[in-house]
């Protein structure tokens, strides 16, 4: 029985927001403002480490002073004198660990975990750990904890000696065609190498924990992008069922990528709270955020562009090298965005990863495509002034009209339209090509353009609505909230499938116990989700038509109708004739004060084994070529800079995005994702660097006053354009990614925007004012 | 837990003589005292509390000049309306420094008093080499990441940059600095790091700082504060500058010039052979800009600091500039 039909827009629309149909905030498509609001605004949200437990004990971290070498010796004597200290741990008396599964489900080794290590690798590194009764006498005590070291040469970071041409990553390699024969064949040539430095998520939220165990039950507050994969990770660790961990995470602070797993400190934690048989609370330092985890890995590419004198790249030659830990692998994918923008009969990429002294990098907004976009979109700057094109035109001229690698038409690619749309609101057929040629005063002024992409990531997902007695109804699912806008944008997926208002609708998130899901990254959540949510809240409301119509103490069991239609949490016939009453008073007719339903989007006759590895690996994950099509967001940024001639200092006067991110379930929302994400881009182009003191393999801007990212003065009005339509082939309600889309390409369209301003090519990030003086 | 006794001072002789004990340190606003502990570089045995001591945050200003009291915050000086008519250059200084956060909390005192930004000074964990820090232990910068330190007044034991904005604006109006009943030159409180770079101040233990007056002159009332900086807000300068100008009655010819630096040197500095070099003169972009390279004569590099040697100059000359041609 079908009694409902989500009313997605027709596939000809021209855009996939609210703009064209204005869909009511409370639907899908809808500008509903976040539900969290308010919560977050007056202090009433709680996030983890505000939890107030009986009983807490702090525990505070000890990290090695050397870079690379091994613990000769930890004399904890005075700190376990010290007043309050419960424990000081060190590897010696750490309880034995198993090895977890990694993200992608490889199965681990059969070797013990500890996450106090002897063998330092990093400046940082966790090596012993005080708890104590308050958190001022633990960071007293944890400074009278004695390491003493052998120490050995380091490997700082890409640029040093030691450090070598690293080890060749074979999943990297693509190739078609014959990439340098056409480029040295070819009439127009144009090489370059661009560096990104190491960069930080930054979350205004730094991480840390509250573990608690009963019996052999561990509960674990811990913000968190993926509290099944992380429940996992505990669960393996000390050695006790997956459901005897319980992760709570109900707000997060922001993520960008660092919150997604369980990392050593948590182990810590969790550890000291088993040993102690009390709550153990570690809030990690604003410093150790800078190495308790990783950012962004430092990047090197060579981009080689082979064109004909009209600008027609022939071939496209790319090499690339990311920074990993000694003894972890990051592979940071260079090539990703470079293989599949521009259309080209010969392409070779190839990558290498290199092993220094530091913490193993992680993810942050969009890991590969953010760096790949910064080659590829400088490069085709490069070749656009070496054939006298505008970079625009040149933009058109090579547009790939199907996916070049996987030779696959493409699900959707709204990227000309994002040209068009931008290049119109941005005015860019005023500008004057040459370079220098637009002042203002002491101001250099430049525009620049570049492109950016990220894949559509799917996995399946889980969810459990309800509706109450009361008529109102509940969503539940393991999923997270970090900002974004998962709890809006599932109240407005039950509301509208329902018909019920979304005012009466509850999402509740971040709670290992409810019904599963998977990772929090790639943008997959909203495609994910509201695809759950929507079957559950189907099934829900099939169940609530099966009963009016079928029970007999139904007010419509005597019309015997074929369905019934719910519209504002009232439930009638369709053509309107006969009662017409509220959800509650149904329910109670028939003497149900519940209706429950669960709906995932996993294929039926999965097995539970399949289940959990979807939602605690990446392992299920559907790639985004697979079956007929090649599907990516896709965008286009358009910036002014003004660069003071004699200070070398840029500021960005205007941004103009234009962005196809399909069908956009809160345009609203939407928005404010591509906003963050430019914002973040314009910090990454300008201001981001972790500076490595090169002698001692260690960060020194490690806090906010020295890491600089962005601030309001830096950012100026941003205008965002929604160019996308519904692209059924991403997601069960045709939307596509929106999370990582926005900060791709920004870096390289400043960069090209300040070559524009002032004829000076700067391909190492970020551009600051000594570059340019 | 690391213990420490705090008193909270009544009167300003009995923060004094709290202030003498060994180890003993006052509290203002607290924002550089509690970032330090927090580092682990202050460890105050003693914290005297002088933030609610009557009478020390007026802020008055007559035809002789102005007299700020220590305990004044950045905020209200910066929003006073003499100080923004008669003294633009200290009101720019103050609103240019920090963030709005922390300019509310901050007092004039305390910002006087505010430590340098070497990355190494505030992490005595992992640099336990810094002269600054335990004199004689050696200079963990040199060698290393240098891109904020000083190229001006340096010396073998030190090279951390004088990070404030405020008193580069008071150097260049030659303001005093009241402690008590003795009174000092802002150019004289501030200390060059020579062999003794843990001295930064020319105050003794037992001494606090009650006010700063500037008096009045005309080339503070026609003054302006530059900074630069790769960030639009909530940075440390890059190199900045404090300038003021009086003209000869034809309105062409400098009479008075005053120029300071910022964010260059190892403390606030007076850029005297700028202003030497332009007294008497015509103001004329070319002049102005030779003459402004004087700002940095004996200017020595740690390599990624070269660029505040070339950037000081075209800031002062900028400065100069905007001042002098705006009526
Ligand atoms: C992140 C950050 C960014 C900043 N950016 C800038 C900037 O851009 N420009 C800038 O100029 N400043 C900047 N500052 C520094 C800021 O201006 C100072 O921290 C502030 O002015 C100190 O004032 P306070 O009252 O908080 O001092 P406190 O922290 O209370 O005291 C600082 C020191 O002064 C001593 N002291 C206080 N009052 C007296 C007194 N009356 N007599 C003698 N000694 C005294 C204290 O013992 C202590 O040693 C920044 C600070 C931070 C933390
Ligand atoms: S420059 Fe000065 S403050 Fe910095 S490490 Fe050297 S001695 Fe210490």
């Amino acid at each position: 029985m079908t009694v409902h039909e989500l009313r997605t827009r027709p596939a000809d629309s021209k855009r996939g927001d609210a703009s064209d149909g204005g869909a009511l905030a409370g639907q899908v498509g809808g500008r509903l403002s976040r539900v969290d609001g308010p919560a977050k605004i007056t202090g009433a949200a709680k996030y983890a480490v505000e939890q107030q437990l009986d009983g807490l004990s702090h525990a505070v971290l000890v990290e090695s002073t050397i870079a690379a070498g091994r613990v000769r010796s930890i004399d904890t004597a005075a700190a376990q004198a010290a007043p309050g200290v419960l424990k000081v741990l060190t590897p010696d008396n750490a309880l034995r660990l198993n090895t977890a599964t990694d993200w992608l489900g490889t199965p681990p080794p059969d070797v013990p975990y500890c996450p106090l290590a002897r063998d330092i690798t990093f400046s940082g590194q966790h090596v012993a750990a005080v708890v104590a009764e308050s958190f001022e006498q633990a960071v007293a005590a944890a400074a009278l904890v004695k390491v003493s070291y052998d120490e050995a040469p380091v490997i700082a970071d890409l640029s040093d000696a030691k450090a070598g041409d690293g080890i060749p990553v074979d999943a990297m390699t693509k190739e078609w065609g014959d990439a340098e024969a056409a480029f040295a064949a070819a009439p127009v040539r144009i090489c370059a190498a661009y560096n990104t430095p190491r960069e930080y998520q930054a979350p205004m939220e730094p991480h840390g924990l509250i573990a608690q165990w009963q019996g052999d039950q561990l509960t674990v507050w811990e913000p968190s992008q993926w509290l099944d994969g992380m429940a996992r990770t505990y669960a393996e660790w000390f050695g006790v069922p997956f459901e005897n961990v319980r992760l709570v995470s109900p707000y997060i602070g922001g993520g960008f990528g660092s919150k997604a797993f369980a990392y050593g400190y948590g182990a810590v934690a969790a550890m000291a709270a088993k040993m102690l048989g009390r709550p153990v609370k570690l809030a990690v330092t604003r410093p150790q955020t800078f190495t308790a985890y990783g950012g962004r890995a430092a990047t090197r590419q060579t981009v080689a562009l082979g064109a004909n004198a009209e600008g027609q790249i022939q071939s496209i030659v790319h090499r690339g090298v990311n920074e990993t830990s000694v003894d972890g692998m990051w592979v940071e994918p260079l090539g990703s965005v470079t293989s599949i923008m521009y259309a080209t009969p010969n392409f070779s990429s190839r990558q290498n990863v290199v092993r220094v002294n530091s913490v193993v990098p992680g993810a942050l907004r969009a890991p590969g495509e953010n760096p790949s976009a910064f080659g590829i979109e400088c490069a085709i700057d490069e070749l656009a002034y070496e054939v006298g094109i505008d970079p625009l035109e040149i933009r058109l001229r090579n547009y790939a009209e199907q996916d070049p690698e996987a030779k696959k038409p493409w699900s959707t690619r709204q990227l000309r339209e994002a040209f068009a749309a931008g290049a119109e609101a941005f005015g860019w057929s005023k500008r004057s090509p040459e370079p220098r040629s637009m002042r203002d005063g002491n101001q250099l002024i430049g525009w620049g353009v570049a492109a950016g992409t990220y894949p559509v990531r799917r996995a399946y997902g889980e969810a459990v609505v309800r509706i109450l007695a009361d008529g109102s109804v509940e969503v539940e699912s393991s999923s997270i909230d970090m900002g974004q806008g998962t709890y809006t944008i599932l109240a407005q997926t039950a509301a509208e499938t329902l018909g019920v208002p979304a005012d009466n609708v509850v999402v509740k998130l971040g709670d290992s116990r409810y019904a599963r899901a998977g990772v929090t990254g790639g943008s997959r959540l909203a495609g994910v989700m509201t695809g759950a949510v929507h079957k559950a809240a189907t099934a829900a409301l099939d169940q609530l038509v099966g009963l009016a119509i079928s029970d007999p103490r139904s007010p419509f069991h005597a019309l015997q109708p074929n369905t019934l239609v719910v519209t504002e949490g009232r439930i009638s016939s369709p053509r309107g004739d006969g009662p017409d009453v509220p959800i509650a008073e149904l329910l109670g007719s028939v003497g149900r004060d519940r209706i429950e339903a669960k709906g995932d989007t996993m294929p039926a006759n999965s097995t539970p084994e399949e289940r959990y590895k979807n939602y605690t690996t990446i392992a299920m994950a559907l790639p985004h070529t697979e079956g007929d099509y090649s599907r990516h967001s896709w965008c286009a940024h358009f910036i002014e800079v003004r660069v003071d001639e004699d200070f070398g200092t840029v500021r960005v006067s205007r941004v103009v995005s234009a962005l196809d991110s399909g069908r956009l379930y809160n345009p609203k929302l939407a928005e404010s994702q591509w906003k963050g994400g430019i914002i973040m881009g314009i910090g990454q182009a300008l201001l981001e660097e972790g500076i490595v003191d090169r002698r001692h393999g260690r960060i020194v801007n490690n806090n906010l006053a020295d890491y600089l990212i962005a601030t309001n003065a830096d950012i100026p009005d941003i205008e965002v354009i929604s160019v996308g339509i519904p692209d059924p082939h991403s997601s069960a309600l045709g939307g596509k990614g929106v999370g990582e889309l926005g900060i791709v390409g920004v870096a390289p369209a400043i960069a090209n925007a300040v070559f524009h301003a002032t004829g000076m090519r700067v391909r190492d990030l970020p551009i600051t004012l000594e570059k340019l003086i | 837990m690391r213990d420490f006794s705090y008193l909270r001072a009544d009167t300003a002789d009995a923060a004094r003589q709290a202030g003498a004990l060994p180890g003993a340190m006052l509290l203002a606003g607290g924002t550089t005292l509690i970032d330090l502990a927090k580092c682990g570089v202050a460890e105050p045995e003693t914290v005297v509390d002088i933030s609610h001591l009557k009478g020390l945050d007026g802020i008055s200003v007559d035809g002789a000049g102005a007299t700020i009291g220590a305990l004044a915050k950045m905020s209200h000086v910066a929003d006073h309306a003499d100080i923004k008519s008669r003294f633009p250059a200290v009101s720019e200084a103050l609103w240019q420094a920090a963030s709005a956060q922390l300019r509310n909390m901050a007092t004039i005192g305390g910002n006087l008093m505010q430590r340098t930004r070497c990355p190494y000074f505030r992490d005595p964990a992992n640099f336990p080499a810094c002269n600054k820090r335990s004199p004689g232990s050696g200079c963990s910068a040199i060698g290393g990441v240098t891109r904020g330190h000083a190229v001006l007044g340096t010396s073998e034991a030190c090279i951390a940059t004088y990070p404030g904005d405020l008193t580069v604006a008071l150097v260049a109006f030659d303001a005093t600095v009241h402690l008590g009943e003795r009174q000092l030159a802002v150019d004289d409180f501030f200390l060059l790091p020579g062999a003794t770079p843990e001295r930064e101040h020319a105050i003794e233990p037992g001494e606090m700082i009650t006010a700063i007056s500037i008096p009045a002159s005309a080339a503070a009332r026609r003054s302006t504060y530059l900074k630069v900086r790769d960030r639009q807000s909530y940075e440390f300068a890059a190199a900045s500058a404090a300038v003021g100008i009086e003209f000869e009655a034809d309105g062409r010819t400098i009479r008075d010039l005053r120029v300071a630096l910022g964010g260059v040197a190892t403390k606030p500095w007076r850029a005297r052979a700028v202003e030497e070099a332009l007294k008497g003169k015509l103001l004329e972009p070319d002049a102005v800009r030779r003459a402004s390279l004087l700002a940095v004569e004996g200017a020595v590099d740690h390599g990624a600091n070269h660029y505040k040697i070339e950037l000081a100059p075209r800031v002062v000359a900028r400065a100069i500039l905007k001042i002098g041609e705006t009526a």
